[in-house]
């Protein structure tokens, strides 16, 4: 990797597990999270529209000075959604519209102009589709929702707290286009079902590296995240993909699935997808683009579903992974998905009958005779929370809603079915499942809950409110922020792997590639920023560093 | 306390775990009045925000497809 007299600085400590480190929950990862939308005043309005309201809103309270941000045009340079990891690329034509991801305005949707000629505007009027902010999150219009993609993070925690800053972002834009005349209320719900026959993700991102074979970790952790919805699942009040029947199950996502491994995410959804767009050095790394988890209001069941995932990739490189090889991976998905009372079982090829928890301990096992004596304390909190959340699941599920979403959801589901006598099927309860969702901070059950005292907390609101304008300070969306936050003027295109400036008397646009995921940290560029007086000296320092290539920084 | 009574009679006590394997409902009898009311409360302060219409509120939301 490193060539001539270039310095190979680890970015503050943290670095890829290599073999022959010990396991950890350490490695770079991030989420997004695309929020259900709705204007209850306007039942009939256009969700894209509704979305673009949503990311606009948003750069008004930037502008007002409460931060920057890059209202700028994706750099789609890089991205190649399909991309197989298992070695192939999907022809465009036989890919679903909704896989184009990096065709700017995808068939069937409003493009930014479009919007601009609703509002009565020109078309030149500035409504901006995507936003890139300066804590390195990316906030954007993706098909009918508004998304949130959190900047790169290198521990399961800092997830939870850049996770939350997207909760924190939504809020802010509901709350502007509130008080915003001629507009109508939007609310935004942090849930994966409209509970009718609609259902859009929350994802998760990890960084491999590219060395391990990509069937031994779809092999390992398709089990582990068929049972994983027993530690982390949202709760839901329906079954079905169409919401065929009444009554409750773990998950939001498990009735959309239909295949193991694939590459598609709207349609044919796999529990294991394949998309191989790794936003970084192509031949170091691949990007597990992680699409069956619900979206999580609850930051110990955040914590654990990015720290126990995160461990298991881990146990994978080791070559100490379980690999329980079940008999029907989908229709297993959906019958622990079914069960609240975790008894549910479901059979392996060599026979055995396990269930969700079962198929848990085994990789919590793995992960505890694995951990080294000098195991960091977020490593090792991870494990111990674990561990404890199995046992308590095992005793009695019903003990575990302080760190578990579809507890906490179900205790309160069976209080009112127990006080006023309601059947599953009772409208009422479907509000509660939706409004546990609610980020409207007086409507939001999970808010009420946690504001009595009845969750568990991991970060702090101010560290969240913070977070939302200031980006991780040991990943390359140091990089971007810093970028982002001083030279708003001149940075005029990004993306997770480039930023694009625009400078005053230059001819071309200067392009700077972050193709190293722990690189532009905050240890190698803090400095730079600091002394340089604009955009060019920044660029031009940038660049007169010992034999760095002009338009890549630590690649 | 009613519910401490009940506890008393049946042999166990609050503190030991007992494997009673019984399809545990949410709200037990069995729990100790402070956390009943607790419940009582959380539901008054739930009710106090659910959207008016339950049924109207839940048909409306209608999302297009996703990721």
């Amino acid at each position: 990797m490193p060539t001539g007299g270039r310095r190979t600085t680890p970015a503050e400590g943290v670095s890829l597990p290599a073999v022959g480190e010990g396991i950890s929950v350490h490695r770079v990862m991030g989420t997004e999270t695309e929020y259900g939308v709705m204007a209850p005043a306007l039942p009939a309005a256009n969700p894209v529209l509704l979305s673009s309201q949503v990311v606009n809103a948003y750069a008004a309270t930037l502008r007002e000075g409460l931060g920057n941000l890059a209202g700028t045009r994706w750099d789609y340079t890089d991205e190649s959604p399909l991309s197989d990891a298992r070695g192939f690329v999907q022809n465009r034509s036989e890919a679903h519209p909704s896989q184009l991801t990096d065709e700017p305005d995808a068939p069937d949707e409003l493009t930014a102009e479009q919007i601009a000629l609703e509002r009565g505007g020109s078309p030149e009027a500035a409504v901006l589709m995507n936003l890139v902010l300066d804590n390195g999150a990316r906030l954007y219009v993706d098909h009918a929702h508004p998304e949130y993609s959190s900047p790169e993070v290198t521990n399961p925690l800092d997830a939870v707290l850049w996770d939350r800053a997207g909760d924190h972002v939504a809020g802010v834009a509901m709350e502007r286009i509130g008080a915003t005349p001629g507009f109508s209320p939007v609310i935004l719900y942090k849930n994966n079902t409209d509970n009718k026959s609609v259902s859009y993700g929350s994802h998760e991102n990890y960084l491999v590296p590219r060395s391990v074979p990509f069937s031994r970790i779809a092999e390992a952790l398709l089990p582990f995240f068929v049972s994983r919805q027993v530690i982390c699942g949202a709760g839901r009040v329906g079954i079905g993909a169409h919401h065929q029947e009444a009554g409750f199950q773990l998950s939001q996502r498990a009735d959309f699935f239909e295949n193991e491994v694939g590459l598609e995410t709207t349609v044919r959804r796999p529990i294991i997808n394949t998309r191989d767009e790794p936003h970084a050095v192509a031949e170091k790394y691949r990007r597990l683009h992680v699409i069956i988890g619900d979206a999580n209001l609850n930051e110990v069941s955040t914590y654990l579903k990015m720290g126990t995932t995160s461990l298991v990739l881990s146990l994978i490189e080791h070559g100490l992974a379980p690999v329980p090889v079940l008999e029907d991976p989908v229709a297993a998905l959906q019958v622990i998905s079914h069960d609240p009372t975790l008894r549910a079982t479901v059979r392996l090829k060599d026979g055995r009958e396990l269930t969700g928890l079962d198929l848990q301990e085994l990789y919590c096992e793995a992960a505890a005779a694995a951990l080294p004596d000098d195991a960091d304390a977020q490593t090792r909190d991870v494990v111990d929370r674990w561990q404890r959340l199995l046992l308590t699941l095992r005793r009695d599920p019903l003990e575990a809603a302080r760190q578990v979403d579809w507890v906490a959801k179900l205790k309160v589901l069976e209080a009112y079915r127990a006080r006023d006598g309601l059947g599953w099927a009772d409208p009422r309860l479907a509000l509660v499942d939706l409004q546990y969702a609610d980020l409207r901070p007086d409507r939001s059950i999970y808010q009420r809950l946690a504001r009595r005292g009845e969750v568990d907390l991991l970060v702090d609101a101010d560290d969240v409110a913070r977070a939302a304008v200031e980006p991780p300070r040991d990943t390359r969306a140091y990089f971007r922020g810093r970028c982002i936050s001083q030279y708003p003027a001149q940075v005029v295109g990004a993306s997770w792997d480039s930023l694009i400036f625009d400078l005053p008397g230059e001819r071309r646009l200067q392009r700077v590639q972050t193709r190293e995921p722990l690189r532009g940290t905050a240890a190698l560029t803090e400095e730079l920023f600091d002394a340089a007086v604009d955009a060019e000296d920044f660029l031009t320092r940038l660049f007169s560093g010992p034999s760095r290539p002009r338009g890549t920084i630590g690649a | 306390m009613a519910a401490q009574d009940r506890i008393t009679r049946s042999g166990t006590s609050a503190d030991t775990e007992q494997e009673v394997p019984e399809p545990a409902p949410a709200v037990p009898a069995t729990q100790d009045t402070a956390q009943t009311q607790g419940v009582v409360d959380l539901l008054d302060e739930i009710d106090g925000v659910l959207e008016s219409n339950a049924e109207e509120f839940v048909r409306g939301f209608v999302q297009k497809g996703g990721q």
